[in-house]
């Protein structure tokens, strides 16, 4: 067995300089000269700008420039545009107003971008920013997600005066109607899906630069897609070649899909790094993080099952209202929660399903993808409303599941709402998951608990997620130089996945290569010839797949080098190991002896093409399916509401198993983030619209004495749709924790009657829902 | 502008500083020890953690000149390549980091409290983290890695 190679929990090799301190994050990277930038933002929710008075400011002392919206249209900059085609509920094109970088006669949500000031030392321009007298006239605002939809809501937008921007509608409505009308027994529900910050620990930057002399752009910026940064800058920005731009990324301290493509932010630091001829960086800090940042979830779904006589599902219909904020900066503010709407039938064979998606505008900061993008939501709605169907209906919650699940043979499997399943075997899952949960134990631990007058919960959810778009090409180079060793070169971006260690493993595995040997790169758009970055738990599937293609094409080419070396035809020359071989023989000789060979034209064929790098481009068919089984196990404390996750296991289908080290680590980290959506965190404007979590004394984060063990299996069902296998892990995690933890929770309230509760559920909120049943119950 | 004189690693630096400038600035700004890092503004996450005369603190919530006159240790003063400190090589083999970000936070004050309990079990490690934020990890194995590091350091301690 290789020591490196696929299926190994190799330690990483990104580690040594992280861990002692040598990594190099946005902040951590510093220019001669550089001048720094603060960005003065609404404190309205929503509000006419009457007047800017930036004279005050301007004369500050070390202020090198203040900005305003009118500045940058004098400038002629432009701005992103979405560009998915939807519509508005009458079939009239969608209303998507575009996100300026400096608003210049209304802000529409507590955090709005209105100033940019640059100074010589950030505290000059602190100072300088609160020298800078706007007054604003306050208007009506709205930020709650069902509120924003209903009629008389105050506009956010005075041309769209119902705030709904578009709708989305998958599956089929009419034969759903008709499957409905033959139920014998329909279960409907309303739940709400908070809206919560990525919290990354380091928050963004972004550090521009503008050479007069090769008349050329530089960003230096955390983010997941350099490439597509670089473009959306160019193309709608800019309006200049690519080539003209260069996007780095070093270490990113985290970002789950919040640090997606182009922010406010990187526009200007580009834009007055060129008038001011001077790098000018901007660190977000903390406190300013939850309102400069995009937002995750937020949306209210009322869903609902249809069964026939024997408790098979036979319809879901959906209604998902999506908060969408104050603006459609770029189509990744319509990717959530419609895009991945597709697998809110779940694992489930439900002949008909319809869902709408009615994307509403509101006075919030917009929303985005953050960790599974819409997927926890699909597997949120459709795995508690299986519980409140069993529970109405007074059937065992697992022996609804069995009934209803797609059976392996039933694979591949196209769902109602147009997912194709290509393999999986959720049953299986489940089954390995119980068995590791010891669910037939349940009874006498609940025992336990109650006797210490505790309430105990324990809940079965099966999540299913839709990954690796085939919308997006991947790239990877292999480039040996000519003493042997190999640069790694990948469109993708690590945030702290470990790709330079997922991507030295299959390497090692396709070309027997030393991790030694190989330097990762990525995140420098000079140097990476193509990317669409990390997003969606694709690198390992796209970025892997392409590394493996690039191999292909090494071991084609070697061979060929290989055959004249050792006087042979190609065609007899194996490759294995590392080494090419004549067939049948002992003669040999490395890849690395190749590579060096490669570059001496007296050692080719001749007029052979030299050199050895090369690259591939792969887009996978379809998407694929990672699938797996949460059961989780919770105690509440009915006298304090506390709520305390006492055992959790999943057992997760990600395909191939590159390093089962760093899938655990994924897979932990997503359930984690869902466990803290479920207990604690969440974005709160008040009822003015103003933000009251903007910090961590307000919004509150899981802490390391939260969580108890979490119990990671593998059952992988390696997908035929790729050379690897692969599914996708990244978000595999997080999907299926929201309702496996809301749940249990549910399951442990039962006996005291609370049948109702949205996330999270912290201890007020419980303790609340306790009471309020006990108080209609006379207690 | 006061100066202060610090031994940072080993290293005394006589600089002259703001008074109102915190500690993790004057390393990270002044002395470019970046490894200390800035994760929020309320004194609630720790990736700033160092130690001062041994202790581990924020040094985000102390001023440089109140560190005037003592010993400051960062995380590139934990380890080097060739040989990673114990609680390093323990969080290396446990994969207890993911982006990396909060890790000096975590390692500094993960070898504190491996000093100050060395027979720490995981109820103990999982409070004495209450000041240190993680967000990729779900510290599942950060509390592992420093179960095994405090073992690892009983003969170095």
């Amino acid at each position: 067995m290789k020591r490196y190679g696929i299926g190994q929990s190799v330690p990483r090799f990104e580690d040594s300089r992280l861990l002692r301190g040598r990594g190099r994050f946005q902040d951590d990277r510093n220019l001669p000269g550089q001048s720094y930038g603060v960005v003065l933002r609404s404190p309205h929710a929503h509000a006419r700008i009457v007047s800017i008075d930036t004279a005050a400011a301007r004369a500050a002392p070390g202020v090198l420039a203040v900005y305003t919206g009118e500045d940058y249209a004098a400038d002629g900059l432009g701005m992103p545009k979405a560009t998915l085609p939807r519509k508005r509920p009458d079939g009239s094109p969608m209303f998507a107003p575009q996100r300026p970088a400096l608003v210049v006669d209304r802000v529409r949500y507590v955090g709005d971008p209105v100033a940019f000031v640059v100074a010589d030392s950030l505290a000059e321009a602190k100072d300088a920013a609160e020298l800078i007298a706007i007054d604003y006239e306050p208007r009506s605002a709205v930020t709650d997600t069902a509120a924003a939809a209903s009629s008389g809501a105050a506009p956010v937008w005075d041309e769209c005066p119902d705030n709904i921007s578009n709708i989305v509608e998958k599956g089929n409505k009419s034969a759903t109607e008709a499957a409905f009308a033959r139920a014998v027994r329909t279960i409907k529900r309303r739940y709400v899906i908070t809206r919560v910050h990525a919290q990354y620990m380091e928050t963004r930057g972004a550090l521009g630069v503008y050479d007069e002399g090769d008349e050329r752009y530089t960003l230096y910026t955390d983010c997941q897609y350099p490439h597509r940064v670089r473009n959306m800058l160019c193309s709608t920005v800019f309006r200049i070649p690519e080539s003209k731009m260069r996007v780095v990324s070093g270490d990113i301290g985290g970002a789950f899909g919040s640090k997606g493509w182009q922010y406010v932010e990187h526009r200007l630091v580009l834009w007055a790094a060129r008038k001011l001829q001077r790098p000018v960086k901007w660190t977000c800090e903390r406190s300013e993080a939850v309102l400069a940042d995009e937002h995750g979830r937020d949306s209210v779904g009322e869903i609902e099952l249809g069964l026939d006589g024997d408790n098979k599902f036979v319809g879901l219909r959906l209604h998902l209202i999506g908060n969408i904020g104050a603006y459609v900066g770029s189509d990744r503010n319509l990717l959530v929660p419609s895009m991945m709407i597709g697998t809110a039938v779940g694992v489930y064979d439900i002949p008909s399903a319809y869902a709408l998606v009615t994307g509403v505008l509101s006075n919030t900061s917009p929303t985005a993808p953050y960790r599974g993008a819409g997927r926890p939501e699909a597997i949120y709605l459709i795995e508690r409303l299986i519980d409140d169907t069993a529970r109405e209906l007074n059937v065992d919650p697992l022996e609804l599941r069995r009934r209803n699940m797609i059976p392996a043979n039933a694979m591949p499997y196209q769902n109602a709402l147009g997912c194709y399943y290509d393999c999986g075997d959720f049953l299986a899952n489940m089954d390995m998951a119980l068995a590791a949960a010891d669910y037939a134990g349940f009874p006498a631990r609940r025992e336990q608990s109650r006797a210490r007058g505790m309430l105990r919960g324990i809940s079965v959810a099966n999540a299913i997620e839709q990954a690796a778009s085939p919308a997006q090409s991947e790239f990877a180079e292999i480039r040996f130089d000519t003493s042997g060793s190999v640069q790694l070169l990948m469109g993708t971006k690590n945030q702290g996945q470990g790709h330079e260690t997922t991507f030295k493993q299959i390497l090692h595995e396709r070309l027997g290569l030393d991790p030694g040997d190989v330097h990762f790169t990525d995140g420098d758009t000079d140097q990476v010839a193509f990317g669409m970055g990390t997003n969606g738990s694709r690198s390992t599937v796209v970025g892997g797949s392409a590394i493996y293609l690039a191999a292909e094409k090494i071991i084609e080419k070697g061979r060929r080098i290989a055959g004249h070396m050792l006087e042979s035809a190609a065609t007899d020359i194996e490759f294995a190991h590392g080494r090419f071989l004549v067939a049948g023989t002992d003669r040999a000789v490395s890849l690395k002896q190749v590579a060096a060979a490669a570059f001496v034209p007296a050692r080719l064929p001749l007029g052979f093409d030299g050199g050895l790098y090369e690259s591939a481009t792969y887009a996978p068919s379809k998407d694929t399916y990672p699938n797996g089984c949460h059961v989780c196990e919770v105690e509440v404390d009915p006298e304090t509401g506390d709520v305390a996750v006492v055992n959790y296991v999943i057992v997760d289908d990600v395909g191939t198993v590159i390093n089962p080290l760093t899938l655990k680590g994924q897979i932990v980290g997503g359930i984690a983030q869902g466990l803290g959506q479920i207990l604690m965190e969440r974005v709160v404007y008040d009822d003015t619209g103003q933000l009251v979590t903007a910090s961590f004394m307000d919004y509150a984060m899981p802490r390391a004495d939260v969580f108890s063990h979490i119990t990671v299996k593998s059952n992988p069902v390696p997908t035929k749709l790729n050379p690897l296998g692969a599914k996708g892990a990244g978000e595999a995690g997080c999907v299926g924790s929201l309702p496996s933890i809301m749940n249990a929770v549910m399951n442990a309230l039962e006996p005291v009657g609370v049948r109702q509760l949205d996330m999270p559920a912290t201890s007020d909120r419980v303790w609340k829902a306790i009471r309020s049943v006990a108080k209609e119950n006379g207690k | 502008m006061p100066d202060v004189t610090i031994t940072v690693n080993g290293k005394r630096e006589v600089r002259s500083v703001e008074t109102r400038t915190l500690l993790v600035h004057f390393l990270r700004e002044q002395l470019r020890l970046t490894g200390t890092h800035v994760g929020c503004d309320t004194s609630q996450c720790g990736a700033c953690v160092v130690h001062l005369d041994g202790r581990s603190v924020k040094s985000c919530a102390i001023l440089a000149v109140q560190a005037n006159g003592s010993e400051i240790t960062t995380i590139e003063g934990i380890g080097t390549e060739e040989q990673l400190h114990p609680m390093q090589e323990a969080f290396r083999e446990h994969h207890a980091l993911q982006c990396g970000f909060c890790t000096p936070g975590m390692i500094m004050r993960a070898i504190d409290l491996a000093i100050r309990h060395s027979e720490a079990d995981e109820t103990t490690v999982r409070r004495e983290l209450e000041g240190n934020l993680c967000r990729c990890t779900g510290y599942q194995n950060i509390v592992a890695a420093i179960l095994a590091g405090a073992v690892a350091m009983r003969p170095h301690v």
